[in-house]
């Protein structure tokens, strides 16, 4: 027990920390961080397998989420017909193009040898490629687009039920990790961050602007949600049924019908968004202890010991007969993969593809954060990293707005530096993260929870 | 004269714009290569620092005009380059000695230096925002224009005009002047040479009596004047607004590695590829065409090869092609 009392007792008081918002401002908003803070445990599992196992430093991590988002789209969306007619077939004689030109590709490297006309060859297929990728898909661009473009003016996915899209965030964005993988993870640390971090803005910039795929920065908004309708709840009997035994008390207080039946719909509306909210929860929550479970079990296996050993010395494991090339490729995209799913969550969660909302900022580096701050290599520290830095992120603005407050309250309510100060508020959250990551690296370099390894 | 109007439709929209961008792409390439070889680390702060040193000309350059002090009809900004790069340098310094300073004694991972200088980014980011707040903000004074449209169409007599903004020739003369005093003390003053050396074997030259605290302080101030000037270069011509700046250090972070990370030149020169690669893939060619061909065969498409919404992946295709075929850069990198 006393070896896991730093671990309980960090999450109690996350915990504690979220039901103090609960109670000071609203359950709604306590449920919202909630849901957040575990959509970035997720994410910061996939990071924490990449960095904390394996030593990969991917600064990719906004561009697998936006895969995952994308996945949302493509899988649950109803197809739209009119589109397809207009121009699925371009779209479908693009893809397999693209794939005769991948197959010629990969045959002239396979079969002849290094030489100057291979690569002429080589050179002559892509830019021959592209050019017949662009005559055949513009047309059907164009007239893709052009089916009702305030509404759809994009293919539609497959119309299946949101939670496959989970999954189907989880190959895409491991098949981007494929390619990436076997473009970039021969380079030296700092060089991988860069590469990633660029590709990942190259991903992004695609789902952004190829309208056809998922409408791009026009957004695809009234996605499925797993959960219920706040609507429907709001109308069915057995809900309001609930809340009216939830809150007897409060309303056998009030005497007058008609007050209590204006009370009782006010606790029905506020009831059916935290009951909603809750589902999600439930939902995110059991996504994070399976991949817990699964990730802590592969940390003391036989792989997870093998992975470490390549983390700590490459050459050495390499001289053992461990193929270091293949298992990083491996972890990336297992790490990728997850990411991905944290990302066909997030999307689930809001209803609504914002491609527009993706920034390296947010989706990289608060998530890199967030793994340094909870603990590299340690699974319980990622997803309290999660937690934390995500809490901060949220609840940075509210808290520096209390303390400018309290601070400037002897200066007059017009007081130009006061009335800066409050403007700019929301803008501490950056500073409370950047000190908050310099002080846990200087101090306390392994994170709040730190990596610690027993030979069982 | 159909060849000659080509000729200034091509120059007009792409080799100008393109000189005065890779200009400023230049100038945070040898910053970003410079903190790579001498203190070896991708810096990610880049963009930020960039920022931080144009919000103090972007400041001091309202004081001014509200003073009345000006140049007439250069840029008031450019007064303000000397307070603004000695505000950057000083917080360059700061941050150096409470943040990076520890870790170069430990002789940290360069991964966790890229992780602390995230760090960096973050405070600096608040700071900025803090201070001058996100918006987006104009502070070009002065004379806009060195050539007009028009007057060139007087001028010549040709169909086509060609605008000289005054921003662009003070991107480049500017540029110019910094990067050539700048590879004049890299080469020829015993510093530079110093420098080179420490970037070059740290332990040789720690042997041979070069002062490593020295070395550190010349590469924040060389390093706090490239920033300075590369920011407000880039502010005057286009605008300044903290989190285009942000987004600007990847094609900083592209021009840097394409020329060969470490190696200031290559940076210099790569600055001008990816500047170059960017417009000249993205314009529509359609009006150059036009000019060139006979009228029955006049292209009705754009001819274009790819949207203007692709800039910045060109930049970061170019990277990774780089990246594979040669990923020491255009230039072998890491030496000064």
């Amino acid at each position: 027990m006393r070896k896991y009392s730093n671990i309980i007792a960090a999450y109690s008081i996350m915990l504690v920390l979220i039901l103090l918002v609960g109670i000071f401002q609203s359950w709604s908003i306590a449920l919202t961080i909630l849901n957040y803070c575990l959509i970035s445990a997720v994410m910061t599992i996939g990071a924490n397998i990449q960095w904390g196992y394996a030593g990969l430093i991917n600064f990719g991590i906004m561009g697998y989420t936006a895969l995952g988002g994308l996945a949302v789209v493509l899988v649950s969306v109803d197809p739209v017909q009119q589109a397809w007619q207009a121009g699925g077939l371009n779209i479908l004689i693009c893809f397999w193009i693209i794939v005769v030109i991948v197959v010629l590709i990969r045959y002239l490297l396979k079969y002849f040898n290094k030489s100057k006309y291979r690569t002429y060859g080589i050179a002559f297929i892509i830019i021959g490629g592209i050019l017949l990728l662009r005559l055949t898909a513009s047309p059907g661009i164009e007239a893709i687009e052009a089916v009702d473009p305030a509404k759809t003016g994009f293919l539609g996915g497959m119309g299946l039920p949101v939670l496959f899209s989970w999954i189907g965030g989880a190959f895409l964005a491991g098949g981007l990790a494929f390619i990436v993988g076997k473009i970039a993870l021969g380079l030296r640390a700092d060089y991988l961050a860069i590469a990633t971090l660029l590709i990942a803005e190259i991903v992004v910039s695609i789902i952004k602007h190829e309208e056809w795929l998922a409408r791009g920065v026009k957004n695809v908004i009234g996605l499925k949600r797993p959960a219920p309708y706040e609507i429907d709840l709001q109308t069915s009997q057995w809900f309001i049924n609930l809340v009216e035994k939830f809150h007897s008390k409060k309303l056998s207080m009030i005497n007058s019908i008609t007050e209590r039946q204006d009370a009782l719909s006010q606790f029905v509306i506020d009831a059916s968004s935290v009951y909603v909210k809750l589902c999600f929860t439930g939902l995110f929550l059991s996504v994070v202890i399976v991949l817990l479970i699964v990730t802590q079990k592969a940390l003391y296996s036989p792989w997870g010991r093998k992975m470490r050993a390549i983390r700590d010395n490459e050459e050495a494991a390499s001289a053992m007969g461990k193929n270091i090339v293949k298992e990083h490729l491996f972890i990336f995209i297992l790490g990728s993969a997850i990411v991905g799913i944290a990302g066909a969550m997030m999307v689930t969660n809001d209803g609504l593809f914002t491609p527009g909302s993706y920034r390296p900022m947010r989706y990289t580096f608060v998530i890199w954060v967030m793994v340094i701050v909870g603990g590299t290599g340690n699974n319980f520290g990622a997803i309290l990293g999660g937690f934390v830095v995500w809490f901060l992120w949220v609840e940075a603005a509210p808290m520096a707005l209390f303390l400018i407050n309290f601070f400037t309250s002897h200066l007059p309510e017009t007081n130009l530096v006061r009335v800066h100060l409050i403007e700019s508020a929301p803008y501490f959250r950056f500073l409370v993260i950047g000190i908050g990551l310099l002080t846990i690296m200087r101090y306390r370099p392994k994170g709040i929870l730190p990596e610690k390894i027993e030979i069982k | 004269m159909d060849f000659i109007n080509a000729i200034v439709v091509l120059t007009n929209f792409t080799i100008i714009p393109a000189l005065a961008y890779g200009s400023q792409l230049a100038l945070g390439a040898i910053f970003v290569t410079l903190i790579y070889a001498v203190l070896r680390f991708a810096n990610f702060a880049t963009g930020d620092m960039m920022s931080f040193g144009t919000m103090f000309a972007v400041l001091l350059t309202y004081y001014f005009q509200s003073i009345g002090l000006g140049l007439g009809f250069l840029p008031t900004a450019l007064l303000t380059i000397p307070f603004a790069i000695i505000m950057m340098i000083l917080y360059m310094l700061l941050i150096d000695k409470f943040v990076f300073s520890y870790y170069r004694i430990k002789k940290s991972p360069p991964v966790q230096f890229a992780m602390v200088s995230v760090g960096v980014m973050f405070v600096t980011q608040a700071i900025i925002r803090i201070i001058i707040g996100p918006s987006d903000r104009r502070f070009l004074d002065g004379e806009k224009f060195i050539l007009k449209a028009t007057e060139f169409k007087e001028m010549t007599g040709l169909n086509e005009g060609l605008t000289l903004k005054s921003t662009q020739a003070i991107t480049i003369v500017v540029t110019l002047i910094i990067v050539s005093i700048m590879f004049w003390f890299l080469n020829k003053t015993k510093t530079g040479t110093s420098m080179r050396a420490y970037s070059d074997n740290e332990d040789l030259a720690l042997l041979s009596g070069i002062d490593p605290k020295r070395v550190v302080l010349i590469t924040w101030v060389i390093a706090g004047v490239l920033a300075t000037v590369g920011g407000i270069l880039y502010g005057l011509d286009k605008s300044y607004r903290p989190f285009v700046y942000f987004n600007n250090m990847l094609p900083i972070f592209a021009a840097a590695i394409v020329g060969g990370i470490g190696n200031p030149f290559g940076a210099f020169l790569g600055g001008y590829v990816i500047a170059f690669a960017e417009i000249l893939i993205t314009y529509a060619y359609k009006r150059f065409i036009a000019y060139l061909v006979p009228e029955s065969m006049e292209p009705d498409s754009l001819m274009q090869l790819l949207s203007t919404d692709y800039k910045f992946a060109v930049s970061f295709s170019i990277l990774v092609i780089v990246l594979l075929i040669r990923p020491s850069g255009i230039f072998k990198g890491k030496t000064i």
